[in-house]
């Protein structure tokens, strides 16, 4: 087994918010450069931009695990992520299923468009994918569980749009793979604060917007290969496989 | 003013909590983040949000508050109002927005 390093919040040219550079090729090198060997891709509300970053990815030898950062009805991000693009396409069918129809004002809020290799545009998606969709978390997680997924409470120690600020404390009733917590944040101080996390597995991430803050937080996993199943196991602490990002 | 007495004057439905509604009301709160009732929310306050998670009922709880309303028409989910029941704490519906009700509330309890 091996120490992989891995950023697993990444958001594309396809989030509003995320840089029109963020494209395939863009983030795929940004990712290499930084020595990221499994990198997750996760725009808000919508997988579709996945399957074009893992055909560059798996030219230049870097592995990757898609998924979102879903906003729930409660406006509580988290991270949920699929073994393959058969699962993945039901994912962004539940998505499409529940996400308002807001249109998206590309001067206000951001471009939604995902791109090829070339950086030739693929689609436009016309709804706000800053939204929340119209699913509790329970309903989320229960999704992303039913379709074998990894569901992430993202940033919780965020002011904004974190299980805390929404929510006020973890549901005891939710079950969860891991906790993402800020870079600047030390474990041993936020989890004396909030003692329920304390056995959660952590992870940290870049939750990058542009090329230069990929890869710039990362967790160590340890495991067979950078693949979802050994991340999944790997998050369960199975057989050895362990994730190291409690400083 | 008891729980009850709003309930009338502001056409409120009860999905919950009915041991609690002789409860006194001494002021209300508006707000949808619960970590920001959790922090400044005073005691047998009235609670209007439009939050339906059970971890509302956590948070009144918590606060002893006298009642919550989840404003718009919307239901709150199976287990919130089985919490509400479990522990006595009104949980109560109107299809007024959180603006109207909140002004309706404040109108009520100045006098």
């Amino acid at each position: 087994m091996e120490w992989f390093k891995a950023d697993l919040h990444t958001h594309t040219v396809l989030s509003p918010c995320g840089s029109l550079d963020m494209s395939p090729v863009k983030i795929v090198e940004a990712a290499l450069n930084k020595g990221i060997q499994l990198l997750g891709i996760s725009d808000h509300n919508s997988t579709l931009q996945c399957e074009e970053i893992v055909k560059v990815a798996q030219k230049k030898g870097l592995a990757i695990v898609c998924g979102a950062e879903v906003t729930t009805r409660e406006e509580v991000h988290c991270l949920a992520f699929f073994e393959n693009f058969e699962i993945l396409a039901l994912f962004q069918a539940y998505l499409d299923a529940y996400l308002p129809n807001i249109k998206n004002d590309e001067e206000k809020f951001g471009d939604q468009v995902w791109v090829n290799e070339a950086e030739e545009i693929l689609g436009q998606e016309d709804r706000l994918l800053l939204s929340a969709i119209d699913q509790s978390i329970d309903e989320v997680e229960i999704k992303v569980h039913e379709l074998g997924g990894l569901f992430i409470l993202a940033h919780v120690d965020r002011k904004s749009f974190s299980i805390y600020s929404q929510l006020g404390f973890v549901p005891l009733s939710l079950n969860i793979d891991a906790i993402e917590l800020s870079d600047n944040v030390d474990y041993e101080a936020f989890v004396q604060r909030h003692s329920e996390l304390k056995n959660y597995t952590v992870i940290r991430c870049s939750d990058a917007h542009y090329p230069d803050k990929v890869g710039t937080s990362y967790s160590l996993v340890k495991m067979e290969l950078p693949t979802f199943a050994e991340l999944k196991k790997a998050f369960a602490k199975q057989d050895g496989r362990d994730v190291l990002s409690k400083w | 003013m008891k729980v009850s007495a709003i309930i009338e004057k502001l056409n409120l439905t009860v999905f919950g909590g009915h041991q609690g509604l002789d409860r006194e009301v001494e002021g209300g709160y508006t707000s949808d983040l619960l970590s920001d009732v959790m922090g400044h929310a005073d005691e047998g306050q009235i609670w209007i949000t439009l939050q339906t998670h059970r971890n509302i009922m956590a948070v009144a709880s918590l606060k002893d508050l006298a009642a919550i309303v989840v404003v718009k028409g919307f239901v709150p989910d199976e287990g919130t109002i089985q919490q509400s029941n479990d522990e006595g704490l009104p949980l109560l519906g109107s299809n007024s927005e959180a603006f109207e009700l909140s002004g309706q509330l404040y109108e009520l309890l100045k006098k």
